[in-house]
């Protein structure tokens, strides 16, 4: 019995929806951080149902460029999360407002 | 198959609500594993051996123990003490528009034309067909990425110093 692939799209809506949730609710820069590992997962969901669904390796190619370039936004963002501590002593999003007039 | 797919998948919708709306980071950090790994089982379904294990690996191990250690570096507040959001609804405005993004999602992929789904090619596995793919269709995006893990190795390096001269 295979499993169709509305069913994986459906799963991958649902996720991306809750990462938008996160990224619009919560305000600490870690968790927003989180959520959109969350929504990039929920992406990499969608191409793996359909490169199931057409037999073709091709979608998890992109699942794989995907992971590498998530791992890399998560050390360069990490790493101004933490510079941005060091300057100001938060990490609550509405309390960087030094760029606003 | 299928029941497999719903258990993981609700394991995958519980633990990533828990992430979200779950006031401690530390806590969302280790929830967010278990999202991972529930996806990763879902790969497994889809014939995506070599995907699920480098998303284990990556995600699961790599990403999260990044954000555990940035977590305890930073000496957060307690949530109790975090600041409150600054507009009201803003909640139930940013659950209505994440709600008109799924809405959005869903109205794309019913118009959408499927084709329809191949046969299954029996012969090579999973890792052998994307180690061919990567080295030959896909080789100049894979040396790129070569390229970004450099600079985001020498960005991360230079972000992290404690003083810029």
């Amino acid at each position: 019995m295979v499993v169709p692939v509305q069913y994986y799209l459906a799963l991958s809506v649902a996720l991306f929806a809750l990462g938008v949730i996160g990224v619009l609710i919560r305000r600490n820069a870690l968790v927003i951080y989180m959520c959109i590992e969350m929504m990039l997962n929920a992406v990499n969901l969608a191409f793996i149902g359909f490169a199931d669904y057409f037999k073709a390796v091709d979608g998890q190619m992109f699942v794989f460029f995907v992971l590498t370039v998530a791992a890399a936004e998560v050390a360069v963002g990490l790493a101004l999360i933490v510079a941005i501590f060091r300057n100001r002593g938060d990490v609550y999003v509405d309390n960087l407002n030094i760029l606003k007039w | 198959m299928q029941t497999l797919f719903f258990i993981l998948g609700a394991v995958a919708l519980i633990s990533g609500g828990l992430v979200v709306f779950q006031p401690h980071p530390l806590r969302s950090a280790l929830w967010l594993i278990v999202n991972f790994f529930a996806v990763a089982g879902i790969y497994l379904l889809a014939h995506a051996e070599f995907i699920a294990a480098i998303q284990v690996i990556v995600y699961a191990g790599a990403i999260i123990v990044l954000f555990l250690f940035v977590i305890m570096l930073l000496n957060l507040r307690r949530p109790e003490e975090a600041p409150k959001l600054p507009y009201i609804g803003q909640k139930f405005a940013g659950t209505v528009l994440a709600g008109f993004t799924a809405l959005l999602m869903i109205y794309g992929y019913t118009r959408a034309q499927l084709p329809a789904a191949r046969e299954m090619v029996p012969g090579l596995g999973n890792t052998e067909m994307i180690a061919r793919s990567l080295f030959t269709d896909y080789l100049l995006p894979f040396e790129v990425t070569s390229v970004l893990l450099l600079v985001a190795i020498v960005g991360a390096v230079v972000l992290a110093k404690s003083k810029l001269k």
